[in-house]
């Protein structure tokens, strides 16, 4: 699987981030060597061995149903550019 | 239902995919509260505020209301599920991404029995229901120019619900939403208020020639907040397919807006990138794994659920099927009603509830809860009109009386004297004395015109202030005119 300049763009826009264009054949390069280097996987001969979901083998661990954090919107709007009345305010997102 | 084109007659291929919010204290990845109306961002985690670090921890409850209500679905339960990532950006989720289910969502296929208009039913099918966590809410009115954000609803637990494509017509989609939301309040795990916006839809819609067996192009339109909505909905849009295909043009798949205030949809402008989620399993929780013991102890504390008692009330308490159906859509009709039907005719106390009792209820704006009249003083009113102490006429009043006082239809019959009168000799007087006094009737009805044997039986039951047995006048007069 190769990356090309089209998609590093897509994906730089789809993650909302700004890739001066000179720096484009460099992202496409690093895009490359990360997934060349992650293809060696297929070598491995996974035939009779189960998928495995999570790398984590613990079980999932729960909790009850209780409240036990809230009441902290000073916290919370703490690093917000911008806000007012308690809320966050961001330019208008509407269509 | 068929849509009649100018050539062709064109099916409706429907389906529905319903965000349902959890019923549970506090959300599903994070110990904030889900209440209600809350300040802006007071019920807040640092995990809904997607801060760096924070990591999501399952609340078990939710996964229990989840599993009850796929057992209420009558689905399978996917003892092995997996939370995934769905990738996104958008100002009220902090993140970038939702926790979902993707591959292996928690309930695999289910059904759904609808009640139609004609009293006949149908099979909806469900294709599965997975849980996620919901966004916040922007808040796009307050400035012409800015958007503001209220997390407070971030990281609530949702079911997402998907039905297969098996609604034919807008009255179908209807009444599936009306049981759905039935089976939920009856479970206990969503109120269903599509107003409030804790029960969302999104209507997929398309339209086929009839019998032709086909799947074409569907659109979908988001966030429709309610039954009557969607019902307009899918009329309008299949109506404008059929319109497109007519004049030799293609339908193109795409998310549309309904409009409530024209009831028509409108083409949203296409994003520049359409779904791209990117979805991948979620790194910060390992499956969910679930026991054969666990489901079997949710089974077995499900309640009644509407079908079943339904069922039962036909079958047990002689309903017709009908007033089976409405007593059961919701619970607390349901209970109260089998309470005041204890020990009474089921039958005439359902008359009694669909009848006076609604009407009350909508007249001074109440929830059966808050009702002044009390399920066992119900069912004792129906036993005094069974049992001849009072008339159906009096009744009424003193079902007028009991809706405002509250009080005990005996107390009220005895205080204010409303006895019925059986006793023949006391009627018989009355029945005498307005013989007597109408000869010109009498000789009338005597000549042929019968039909005023219902003018006497009304004015002896007046003399009598209403408290003479109307069977017993009946009885009098038919052989004092005879």
């Amino acid at each position: 699987m190769t990356i090309d300049k089209q998609t590093v763009n897509r994906v730089a826009f789809l993650s909302r981030l700004k890739i001066d264009p000179d720096k484009i054949t460099a992202a496409e390069d690093e895009f490359n060597k990360i997934l060349n280097w992650v293809e060696q996987l297929n070598e491995v001969d996974t035939e009779n061995v189960e998928p495995l979901a999570a790398v984590n083998e613990t079980a999932l661990v729960c909790r009850d149903d209780t409240v036990t954090e809230g009441n902290q919107a000073d916290k919370i709007l703490a690093n917000a550019p911008i806000a007012e009345y308690g809320y966050f305010v961001v330019p208008k997102v509407v269509e | 239902m068929l849509i009649e084109g100018k050539e062709n007659k064109w099916e409706i291929v429907c389906g529905l995919e319903i965000h349902c919010q959890i019923i549970s204290k506090s959300k599903i990845f994070s110990g904030a509260s889900t209440e209600f109306g809350a300040d802006a961002n007071q019920n807040v985690s640092l995990v809904d505020a997607g801060m760096p670090g924070m990591l999501p921890v399952l609340n078990r409850y939710c996964v229990r209301q989840a599993v009850k209500t796929g057992l209420g679905l009558r689905a399978q339960i996917n003892k092995y599920s997996e939370f995934s990532r769905k990738n996104y950006f958008y100002a009220d989720m902090p993140t970038g991404y939702q926790i979902t289910q993707f591959e292996y969502p928690i309930v695999g296929e289910g059904v759904v029995t609808i009640d139609l208009e004609d009293g006949s039913t149908k099979d909806i099918r469900i294709e599965r229901m997975h849980i996620e966590q919901d966004a916040g809410k922007s808040i796009h009115d307050i400035d012409p120019h800015k958007t503001f954000i209220d997390l407070n609803r971030a990281g609530v637990g949702l079911m997402e619900i998907v039905t297969k494509p098996d609604f034919g017509s807008p009255e179908e989609a209807g009444a599936f939403l009306k049981k759905l939301r039935s089976i939920l309040r009856y479970l206990g795990t969503c109120d269903g208020n599509m107003d409030e916006g804790s029960m969302r839809c999104d209507v997929n819609v398309s339209v086929r020639p009839a019998g032709s067996g086909e799947l074409r192009t569907r659109c979908e339109m988001k966030n429709v907040n309610s039954v009557k909505f969607v019902m307009q909905a899918i009329e309008n849009e299949a109506r404008r397919h059929v319109e497109v295909y007519e004049n030799g043009g293609t339908v193109d798949q795409e998310t549309r807006r309904f409009d409530p205030v024209t009831g028509l949809t409108q083409s949203m402008r296409k994003k520049e990138f359409a779904h791209d989620y990117r979805y991948f399993p979620e790194p910060d929780l390992p499956p969910l794994v679930l026991t054969d013991d666990y489901v079997r102890q949710v089974a077995d504390e499900l309640p009644e659920l509407p079908d079943a008692k339904k069922a039962r009330f036909a079958a047990e308490l002689g309903l017709t099927k009908y007033d089976a159906t409405v007593i059961c859509e919701n619970k607390e009709v349901a209970d109260f009603f089998e309470k005041a039907a204890t020990g009474h005719d089921a039958k005439k106390v359902a008359n009694w509830l669909m009848g006076d009792f609604f009407a009350m209820l909508k007249r001074k704006n109440l929830t059966i809860e808050q009702s002044p009249v009390s399920a066992e003083n119900l069912g004792r009113l129906v036993e005094l009109i069974e049992t001849n102490v009072i008339s159906g006429k009096i009744a009424k009043d003193v079902f007028e009386i009991m809706s405002e006082s509250g009080e005990a239809p005996e107390k009220i019959v005895e205080e204010k004297g409303l006895k019925q009168v059986t006793d023949t000799g006391a009627i018989e007087a009355i029945v005498d004395q307005v013989i007597a006094g109408n000869p010109d009737k009498v000789n009338a009805y005597k000549g042929g015109k019968t039909g005023l044997m219902g003018w006497f039986v009304g004015q002896v039951i007046k003399e009598s202030r209403g408290k003479a047995n109307p069977q017993v006048v009946n009885q009098l007069l038919a052989a004092k005119l005879a």
